[in-house]
């Protein structure tokens, strides 16, 4: 691990391999990292150099007509949301988390609950500062716009992204108005979401994939949008906008292995379809616990215990539901404990080649590693999904057969382009890219 | 890479015609396993091992010959080895090995020596070489398959246990050696296995297969466990077995 402590220092880390204190050998590739919070492999280099972001931590001003502000590659949204939210911009796009730096959430071209309203992270990026071993780009949506969209979701494999500007959204207040809604089956809620996502702003389903027979693929569907100050109760008027908590519960370390089994998980699923109200309207929540409830717990991955966890999110078109509903069944009808299985609807992708998200449905399944026969199950998932024409999140992958992902990616070709033009000696290199045959610029896999 | 479920991408299997070897081949290869190195001595046996690893999809199966008899060349079949695989070898498995007759080889020096230079000596100096090609590439993992015959040496057995037990030392030393470094050592300890290797003699209690042992190879791999028992169990038997005291060890049956 090599941690540069300026912008400079990275552009001379990249162009220079092996030269300057601290950047190590290099034989093994380089590739940068955030936070370490990946589910994947993208931001380990095995026998390389892993180029830690951290101290490129700048937030600049805010400005006040557009929203945007410039950030370093290393901030954390977290830290991006203290300095904002008080001034009444909210992030433009908010993953599961807020332990993710921008540049990861550029990196991974990461989506948010409004993906079908306002798109994924990149669409908010205006400019960007690229270190790669052929120089430093700055780059943008209206400016060489080959390279910027190649580095949406290419998961760090055309440079490291030294500094971004983001437009930030204007809220009156921190807190949500939300609809929850409870159904059944998977059928009910896919239908609901069709039917009336497009009038909310934010929306995602939970589905319970543990349950199994006629329970299985029941959900709950919560749907909101920021709340206007004439929305908030009098009491609260006065202070609209509040800064995220810190957690407030951890995890203890080591963590326990093996806490989350099938019988922990179908409590767990239990009480949470039970908790949730049958309908409910116009109810107000903090932005923290619709946003990012599980960073109220500060090292909820370690729950997993000592071989974590593997995600599985897919993405498949909008008429492809019952692809959807297939996979849900292959889990429901397994005896693998999976909770947190989310659906959501995207809208329109991104220009990137290799961004996630695409226009239709995206189901992502938490699941710990152990059980024998989950990684088959796995397999035939993503022929499943391949079949449907849709793809894997390699954000969250650690496992994706390697001939999978030209067909998932079929534009795959026009980021190893951007990677010959920027890192033609194939420096770039991550777990995730030799394990898929990234890393191999001659080459496409079959 | 091998990926969260102990899957690798390539392979070098030093002993690529034993049992336990080819379960294992085909178990990887059926996973993520592309590249399969396979060295041993008889040519025959190699190329019907190949064979069968192509058949189970693997894209690349060079093979090397060698004899477990020349130790001081141990280090240069390991490098062709690691040239034939052509790039980053994630996992190594050292399955040479030879039973012996312990009838015969206590009373025989120079068949003492072949026992042990096969089992001990010769995949010492092997691992020597593969530890430090691992460490150069910066990652890998190195399965050695050891015994619960070497965790306490029995006097049925003592020429081979012996053997492995000096093999199931070095091993691990070795994984001490090698902490972080990124390369990992799994022993692999299993009980009676059922191979031709084993073929006509009494099975001990807790016997298993040739594919029990792959799929625990394949768990431990997985899971990062420093020491793999087959089955399982055996980790507790052999706790209480290694305290018995000496008068009693020598009446246990088998």
């Amino acid at each position: 691990v090599a941690a540069p402590r300026d912008a400079e220092e990275l552009a001379a880390m990249l162009a220079r391999p092996g030269a300057g204190s601290g950047a190590g050998r290099t034989g093994g590739g380089l590739i940068a990292r955030g936070l370490g919070r990946s589910y994947g492999d993208a931001a380990q280099c095995a026998g390389g150099t892993v180029i830690d972001l951290r101290s490129l931590s700048h937030i600049g001003p805010i400005d006040a007509e557009s929203g945007q502000v410039e950030v370093g590659g290393g901030t954390s949204l977290q830290a991006l949301l203290e300095r904002s939210l008080p001034q009444g911009w909210f992030l433009p796009v908010s993953p599961g988390t807020r332990q993710v730096t921008v540049g990861g959430a550029i990196a991974a071209d990461v989506h948010g609950k409004n993906h079908h309203r306002d798109g994924s992270f990149c669409r908010h990026v205006t400019t960007l500062t690229l270190a790669t071993p052929a120089g430093v780009h700055r780059i943008g949506p209206d400016q060489d716009p080959e390279l910027f969209w190649a580095t949406a979701g290419a998961m760090g494999l055309t440079g490291v992204v030294a500094q971004a500007t983001v437009r930030m959204t204007p809220i009156e207040t921190t807190w949500m108005l939300v609809d929850t809604e409870r159904f059944d089956d998977i059928g009910g809620v896919m239908a609901a979401m069709e039917e009336g996502d497009a009038r909310y702003r934010y929306s995602v389903a939970w589905i319970d994939c543990a349950a199994s027979g006629r329970r299985g693929g029941r959900s709950v569907l919560t749907r909101g949008d920021h709340a206007a100050r004439s929305d908030l109760p009098v009491r609260r008027r006065s202070r609209p906008l509040l800064a995220p908590g810190a957690p407030h519960l951890t995890i203890p370390r080591p963590a326990p292995s093996g806490m989350l089994n099938a019988v922990t998980v179908g409590a767990f699923n239990e009480l949470w379809f039970r908790k949730a109200p049958r309908r409910r309207d116009g109810a107000l929540h903090s932005l923290a616990s619709f946003f990012h409830p599980l960073d109220g717990v500060d090292h909820w991955n370690l729950l997993y215990g000592r071989r974590g966890f593997v995600q599985y999110q897919m993405a498949v078109g909008p008429d492809q539901g019952e692809a959807v509903r297939r996979a849900v069944s292959v889990f429901t009808s397994s005896k693998f404990p999976s909770f947190l299985a989310v659906l959501k609807r995207f809208g329109p992708g991104d220009p990137g080649p290799l961004s996630f998200p695409m226009e239709g449905w995206t189901l992502a399944v938490d699941l710990p590693v152990g059980p024998a026969g989950l990684a088959t199950l796995l397999d035939r998932l993503d022929e499943l999904v391949a079949g449907a024409g849709g793809r894997v999140y390699l954000a969250k992958d650690a496992r994706l057969r390697p001939e999978l992902l030209p067909v998932m990616y079929p534009r795959l070709p026009e980021l190893l382009a951007a990677r010959r033009r920027v890192d033609p000696d194939g420096l770039l290199r991550s777990d995730l890219s030799r394990r898929l045959g990234i890393d191999d610029l001659r080459t496409v896999p079959r | 890479v091998i990926d969260p479920f102990g899957r690798p991408q390539s392979l070098v299997v030093l002993g690529g015609t034993s049992d336990i070897s080819r379960a294992f081949v085909r178990r990887v290869v059926a996973g993520r396993c592309h590249t399969v190195v396979l060295a041993g001595r008889d040519p025959r046996g190699l190329a019907e091992a190949a064979t069968e690893a192509i058949a189970s999809g693997a894209r690349d199966t060079p093979t090397v010959l060698f004899d477990a008899s020349d130790a001081e060349h141990a280090g240069d079949v390991v490098d062709r080895c690691f040239d034939a695989a052509g790039g980053d070898v994630d996992v190594l498995l050292m399955a040479v090995g030879t039973l012996g007759d312990q009838a015969v080889d206590e009373v025989d020096g120079s068949r003492t020596a072949r026992v042990i230079t096969t089992n001990f000596t010769w995949p010492a100096a092997a691992l020597s070489t593969a530890a430090a090609r691992l460490r150069a590439q910066g990652h890998g993992r190195l399965v050695i398959l050891s015994s619960v015959a070497g965790v306490r040496v029995r006097r049925a057995n003592f020429v081979y246990g012996s053997s492995k037990a000096g093999l199931d030392s070095y091993s691990i030393g070795l994984a001490e050696a090698l902490r972080g470094t990124g390369v990992g050592v799994h022993v692999v300890r299993p009980g009676f296995v059922r191979t031709k290797m084993t073929a006509g003699r009494p099975e001990a209690p807790f016997a298993t297969t040739a594919e029990a042992v792959a799929e625990a190879m394949e768990r431990g791999l997985a899971s990062g466990a420093p020491i793999i028992w087959v089955p399982g169990p055996l980790r507790w038997v052999f706790a209480v077995l290694r305290q018995v005291p000496a008068a009693l060890w020598r009446r246990m049956p088998g």
